[in-house]
């Protein structure tokens, strides 16, 4: 794994396992990378590698993991994450339909994670928030069920970027979305991260999709990094596993 | 062999009708053929109401629907029951909703056999390990004595198409056979379904979002935009579709072999909804 | 279909404040509860019942109280008794009609109590888990294993008769099944996305609980508890009947049914009046529930 100076983020040698005793599932076995701030470092394999659970590891989601995870040098522990954590690290989830509350309008939603990380003036950064991924004021009192795939993954995005993060976590965000849709999300996200300096780990199963959000790229399979690539060497079709050859191919086809 | 003319598809709602599919015609002869369209472009309600499986209060109106010249909007759901399953078959995208829980996997394999064939349990247990290994399953054995949570994605699909294809049907309609499998599997499933297609010269209505899978997989396809069809192409030359919207979609995908840094997206115009469905 | 302005702003996709977007909401739950005819019905006579409860004073003919035994057991259609009289000569009606205060007085109660002391209990020990879960859960399953009259009766023969301790009574032995409901919902809603997403912007246990859990399982606690209360009608009846609910002479339903009971072959209206009363209103809580359900329910598929 190539060196980074000054990593925003280091992992090393991080496992992850559900269910203790004799029903321990090792989801993530032995996973290290570095990201550089301002950095979008991809994550890609297929349902059961343990993308997403290195997301739900760093995030303190997941049940047991060990091994270092650093942001900014500080070291996290366990499963408690302070408010400072949370305030550099968010997350943006694989499907809009389930990542918001049925029961909360945006207005709600926005306003609450604004309050949570202790954000002043609520109603000027709604609106702030809302115009930045897109989205115009008449959709501020809506419910998640008035809103389109799009428009709620959009909402979500503005919620994890209430708090001016300077990591942002994404875990498919475009996978439950029609193409044309992910097309203007794709490039939503790369807006807000010139705009805002964000560094990115985005995690994905579609190939073409991490070769075009990130620089460099790791392949994971059976919760292990086979391969680690720029994305330019992938656009190129410079591999040397076989697994991703193998992916390569599925999706060229 | 299949004829559908001015088919429409409406749901009552609060605020009045709301028309799914909106008047689309088309014909299928022993070919594979692909409906390609967004969410809500109404193309899985095209195949359902194909094999009448719309419910009420949904309206379902269409010209005909003819099945070897035999209307199937005027046959009565006994009459329907003989076509449906047995001459035109339908994959879901799940298969984990497809198969019951709690029986084992060759039990209704064999029971789903026996239902079509007058057989003894022995022949059927013989052909439902044939059935399976014709899907590539290499422990037929083994499988058939699984439950459906003990397969995984990719499997439980296979198993589906064999099943699928016990009647020996005339016509197949996959609607998203693959969204719910991981790619590496999408293209395997695909393979199998597609090989089985061919031999036995079915014809293929094949649902789904990817423009890439039904470009590779078909040979013609219809691109469903608001309930109407708004281009009809051959597969093979799908790269120089005329209409902007199916140019749109094609754009707005990601490419592994040229990186640009904004990808194009797809404006639509208001035009496209209103202009007249081309017939397939 | 031509609707009123106020319609048109209620039933709009596109609210532009917060007061609208609850409105609004609360208004398409409304016209969708409307459709079901039963359901109204249902709605109508518990109205009737609190329009009667509340004008008690007003409406009753007599006084439910005032005995007269040169009246008693007046039959049905007799003189100043459209319903008769019982064997102190009280008019029937009348009692009935102050019985109805009785009623809704226990059906509030134990609506307030039992589903908030089994929301509480049943969340935190889904959200929290582990020993917490398995301590609480034991808790519940004490109280469901006997019969609810039976816990009902114990309790009342501990607290001493009378309407408030039936009341506790009833409470104590109603809230384990919302516990359990509550925690079956806490538990899927708990590895939800939207409660991991609000937990990665920094919210406790407390806020996750009473902010976004509770507003998610109350609808189908509401629906559950409208389908209960006939159950806790008859139960306060029962204790009634059997003498350890409300005292005599106040004119609880369940009481008035246990008087009638020695004159049923002679007098069957005294007993009878009461207990359609009982079922009259258990029949309307259950219709209205099983409207709720139609509109609150969340699984039942609302496209």
């Amino acid at each position: 794994m190539s060196e980074v100076k000054n990593p925003k983020l280091s992992i090393h040698d991080l496992k992850v396992w559900f269910n203790s005793g004799r029903d321990k599932v090792d989801a993530v076995k032995s996973v290290s990378f570095e990201v550089a701030e301002g950095e979008s470092f991809g994550l890609v394999g297929e349902s059961g590698s343990g993308k997403s659970t290195v997301l739900r590891a760093i995030t303190g989601l997941a049940p047991y993991w060990s091994g270092s995870c650093k942001i900014d040098k500080a070291s996290l522990t366990g499963r408690r994450r302070s408010r400072e954590f949370f305030r550099k690290v968010q997350m943006v989830f694989q499907d809009p339909y389930a990542s918001l509350h049925p029961r909360h309008t945006v207005d709600q939603v926005l306003s609450e994670t604004l309050y949570l990380q202790g954000i002043k003036d609520i109603e000027h950064n709604i609106v702030r928030l809302l115009s930045n991924v897109g989205l115009t004021s008449k959709f501020r009192f809506r419910f998640p069920h008035q809103l389109s795939g799009g428009q709620r993954q959009r909402v979500a995005i503005a919620r994890a970027l209430a708090g001016q993060p300077e990591v942002l976590l994404l875990d498919e965000p475009t996978s439950a979305l029609d193409v044309s849709v992910q097309a203007e999300i794709l490039n939503l996200l790369n807006d807000l991260r010139n705009e805002q300096n964000l560094t990115f780990i985005f995690v994905s199963h579609n190939l073409a999709v991490v070769t075009h959000m990130c620089d460099r790229i790791a392949v994971m399979r059976q919760g292990e990094i086979v391969e680690c690539l720029l994305a330019d060497q992938l656009g190129r079709g410079e591999i040397s596993h076989p697994y991703s050859a193998e992916l390569l191919e599925a999706t060229y086809g | 062999m299949l004829c559908i003319d001015n088919l429409w598809v409406k749901f009552p709602t609060s605020q009045g009708l709301f028309e799914a599919v909106r008047g689309i015609s088309f014909s299928l002869s022993h070919e594979r053929l692909g409906i390609v369209g967004e969410s809500g472009s109404g193309k899985s309600l095209t195949g359902r109401a194909i094999l009448r499986l719309i419910r009420h209060p949904a309206i379902v109106k269409a010209n005909y629907i003819t099945f070897h010249e035999q209307n199937v909007l005027d046959l009565k759901e006994k009459e329907m029951r003989k076509i449906r399953g047995r001459r035109i078959s339908m994959v879901m995208q799940d298969p984990k909703f497809s198969l019951n829980p709690v029986m084992t996997i060759g039990s209704q394999i064999i029971e789903a056999y026996r239902q079509h064939n007058q057989a003894s349990y022995k022949v059927a247990f013989r052909n439902a390990l044939e059935m399976l290994e014709a899907v590539l399953i290499h422990d037929p054995e083994r499988v058939m004595r699984c439950y459906p949570h003990e397969v995984s994605g990719g499997m439980g699909q296979r198993i589906m198409i064999a099943m699928m294809l016990i009647p020996n049907p005339e016509v197949l309609i996959a609607d998203e056979p693959t969204s719910a499998l991981d790619v590496s599997v999408q293209r395997q499933v695909m393979k199998i379904l597609d090989n089985l297609v061919t031999e036995r010269g079915m014809g293929l209505i094949l649902i789904s979002h990817d423009l890439n899978l039904v470009s590779e997989f078909c040979d013609r396809i219809l691109i469903m935009y608001a309930g109407r069809i708004v281009e009809v192409c051959d597969a093979a030359k799908l790269r120089q579709a005329s209409h902007p919207y199916t140019q749109g979609l094609l754009n707005s995908l990601p490419r592994l072999s040229e990186r640009v840094p904004r990808l194009t997206v797809l404006q639509r115009d208001i035009n496209w909804t209103e202009a007249a469905s081309v017939r397939g | 279909m031509s609707n009123l302005p106020i319609q048109d702003w209620l039933l709009s996709d596109e609210p532009t404040s917060r007061r609208q977007a609850k409105l609004s909401r609360l208004f398409k739950g409304w016209v969708a509860f409307q459709t079901n005819v039963l359901a109204m019905i249902g709605l109508g006579i518990l109205l009737l019942l609190i329009f009667v409860a509340v004008f008690a004073p007003l409406l009753a003919p007599h006084d439910p109280f005032v005995q007269n035994l040169g009246n008693r057991l007046q039959p049905i259609g007799s003189d100043q008794h459209i319903f008769g009289t019982d064997s102190l000569g009280r008019d029937i009606l009348s009692r009935l009609i102050f019985g109805a205060r009785i009623t809704l007085y226990i059906v509030v109660l134990v609506a307030i109590i039992a589903p908030v002391v089994g929301l509480l209990v049943g969340t935190v020990s889904g959200y929290i888990g582990g020993v917490v879960d398995m301590i609480l859960m034991r808790i519940t399953d004490v109280f469901l294993a006997f019969p609810r009259l039976v816990l009902a009766l114990a309790f009342v023969a501990v607290l001493g008769a009378g309407i408030e301790n039936a009341v506790i009574a009833i409470s104590l032995t109603a809230w384990p099944p919302y516990a359990r409901i509550a925690r079956a919902e806490t538990l899927t809603i708990r590895s939800s996305d939207y409660i991991c997403a609000i937990r990665l912007q920094g919210a406790g246990p407390l806020r996750i609980i009473t902010k976004h859990i509770w507003p998610l399982c109350i609808s189908s606690l509401i629906i559950r508890v409208t389908l209960d209360m006939a159950g806790i009608i008859l139960v306060a009846a029962g204790l009634g009947f059997l003498g350890l609910g409300a005292q005599p002479p106040s004119p609880e339903w369940g009481a008035m049914i246990s008087e009638g009971r020695r004159f049923i072959l002679d007098s069957w209206w005294v007993a009878t009046i009461p207990g359609l009363a009982i079922f009259a209103v258990s029949l309307a809580f259950n219709l209205l529930g099983d409207g709720l359900r139609d509109v609150l329910d969340p699984k039942s598929g609302r496209s």
